[in-house]
């Protein structure tokens, strides 16, 4: 370098500029109310949640004992809790492929230029408004020996179709999952309505003009572009079938008897008609883990899909 | 496409029959709901003397009136507080570059993560401890914890995107960080706020799980705790019941197709990621 260069790299910086920006970010005690509330609501609890699924608690006397992996062992040997996280996992399975299936139907039908389409949008979705307990309660009614869908049945004369929808063994499961899609689909067509009217149209015109007919358009170009509409809707099916409660607990309370238990039923009929504190944390814990491996493993696998589309 | 008129009117009927099948149980719904009880007709043949009386009898003993006041409370509470909380903590998180808010993200994800059974027992202990079982303060407490990692994840996403020269101006101009959230930062997050605003709201008042466990069987209770309850005591007088169920949902219905635009589109905008 030449002395004058030396020179001009050497000069002193500009005042102020050696502390960086002053005043730059905002204070870090903006986030304290939101992390106080959410430590003492979330967090907190949750830490103490894993502690006492490693004890004997009946959540009332203060004597218990540290018991390890005790409730995790008498898991294994508990018919009841087993099928119970047979059946959530199987009803969560069922719920996504199910409700998104006709979700992207609907969708599909919706974007399409039929004069119906906002009303019909409005009327689609508003179950998903409507309080879990409420549409569960009412297809209680309707679902029962001589409620509607059996009488409906008759009138058409499809009377050997009838069933005891909800107090048959077999039976009982499908029917929640029934219900649960029959609220929620409009919910997943709305998310991939989103997605579709995201699509310009000009690449539709272009792939018929290439002679795609419509079967083709949907496989090679309606669908990769729906992948960030597919992962949320994967996701926000899997987790909410996974914590299931509501229509569960008032269209069978999880019979006929434990027919349809899932791990949300049960943890909540083992704290409070059993008074086993300990064992029903252990199950919230089994059910934390299995919501964990389904977030991280679908998070990695949609990721990628989405990149592949992209 | 513009052509094959034929094949859109099939689709047409299609989506039709879709929206009967919404239809049906609405239409049962009410149906039952007028229909006095000494009535055992099928219940899809239309009410032939359609009645009232279900209405006053079900607001009485299933203390409605109470419920839809409580929830009416918790949920503009627990809302208020959580979009308040999670902005203010959404804004230091979004700017910082430092290790601390990194720290911060991961706990939120954490919280997105963990389901509220967990902690479900032990709070539930805490809230007895306190003496909050059984008032609405205890889930009003609750939702503005629970709600937190959520809504902050959408502010974050929102404010991510946010040119800074706002801020920069307002800071030039002389306002500290508080006054430059509050004029400046927090006007410009409303379309995050009213997605943010709607999920919370719809959760809140449709949450069934803690309420059952706070208020079960006591004074104050939310309208499905209220209903739970009130099947419980009627278990087949199914046109009382039903006339409740009715009741709770006109609240509910009237808010959404009064306001259903922003409300799907809050909906699919907020979930969008």
């Amino acid at each position: 370098m030449t002395v004058a260069e030396k020179q001009r790299t050497s000069r002193p910086a500009p005042p102020g500029a050696r502390r960086g920006r002053r005043g730059t970010g905002p204070p870090w005690w903006f986030a304290l109310p939101a992390l106080v509330l959410f430590a003492f609501v979330v967090l907190v609890p949750s830490g103490r949640g894993v502690y006492y699924a490693l004890t004997d608690w009946d959540g009332l006397s203060p004597d218990w004992a540290f018991v390890g992996l005790d409730n995790f062992i008498a898991m294994l040997d508990d018919p009841t809790a087993l099928q119970a996280i047979w059946h959530t996992l199987l009803i969560a399975i069922a719920i996504t492929v199910i409700q998104n299936g006709c979700g992207l139907l609907l969708a599909l039908g919706v974007n399409s230029l039929i004069k119906s389409r906002n009303v019909l949008r409005v009327f689609l979705f508003a179950p998903a408004v409507v309080t879990p307990i409420v549409t569960a309660y009412l297809w209680r009614n309707l679902l029962g020996p001589d409620g509607a869908v059996n009488s409906l049945l008759a009138a058409v004369g499809l009377g050997s179709w009838q069933q005891d929808w909800l107090g048959d063994p077999q039976l009982a499961l499908w029917s929640i999952v029934a219900v649960i899609v029959w609220q929620f689909s409009g919910y997943s067509m709305v998310i991939f309505l989103a997605g579709l009217q995201s699509v310009p149209q000009e690449i539709f015109e272009a792939a018929a003009m290439d002679g795609a007919g419509p079967a083709r358009r949907f496989w090679s170009v309606t669908r990769p572009l729906l992948a960030p509409a597919f992962t949320v809707n994967l996701m926000l099916s899997i987790i909410g079938g996974i914590k299931l409660f509501d229509q569960v607990y008032a269209l069978t309370g999880g019979g006929p008897g434990h027919a349809t238990d899932t791990l949300s039923t049960l943890i909540y009929k083992d704290a409070f008609t059993l008074g086993e504190f300990g064992y029903s944390i252990a199950l919230a814990v089994v059910l934390t883990a299995i919501v964990a491996t389904v977030s991280t493993g679908q998070y990695v696998v949609l990721a990628r899909n989405e990149r592949a589309a992209s | 496409m513009n052509r094959y008129r034929w094949r859109t009117f099939v689709l047409e009927l299609v989506m039709v029959a879709a929206a009967a099948m919404i239809g049906f149980p609405v239409y049962v719904l009410v149906n039952l709901a007028v229909r006095a009880p000494s009535d055992t007709s099928s219940p899809i043949r239309p009410t032939a003397s359609p009645t009232l009386a279900n209405f006053t009898d079900a607001w009485r003993q299933a203390g409605l009136g109470g419920a839809l006041i409580n929830s009416a409370l918790v949920t503009t509470c627990s809302v208020l507080i959580v979009l308040a909380v999670s902005a203010l903590a959404a804004y230091p998180l979004a700017r910082a570059t430092a290790r601390w808010s990194r720290w911060m993200f991961l706990l939120i994800m954490l919280g997105l993560i963990l389901p509220f059974q967990l902690a479900a027992l032990p709070l539930y202990q805490t809230m007895r401890d306190l003496g909050l079982l059984g008032t609405v303060w205890a889930l009003v407490l609750f939702y503005s914890g629970l709600q937190v990692p959520f809504t902050t994840f959408l502010y974050i996403g929102f404010l991510r995107a946010l040119p800074r020269e706002f801020e920069d101006a307002a800071a030039i101009d002389g306002c500290g960080p508080l006054e430059t959230f509050r004029y400046v930062v927090f006007p410009m997050l409303k379309p995050v706020t009213v997605t943010a605003l709607v999920l919370n709201a719809v959760t809140v008042w449709n949450d069934f799980f803690t309420p059952l466990l706070y208020l079960s069987g006591g004074t104050q209770q939310t309208v499905p705790v209220a209903l739970a309850g009130f099947v419980g005591q009627y278990v087949s007088e199914w046109n009382l019941i039903f006339a409740a169920l009715v009741i709770s949902i006109v609240p509910v219905l009237v808010v959404y197709f009064a306001l259903q635009r922003s409300i799907i589109n809050g909906f699919a905008g907020g979930l969008r990621g």
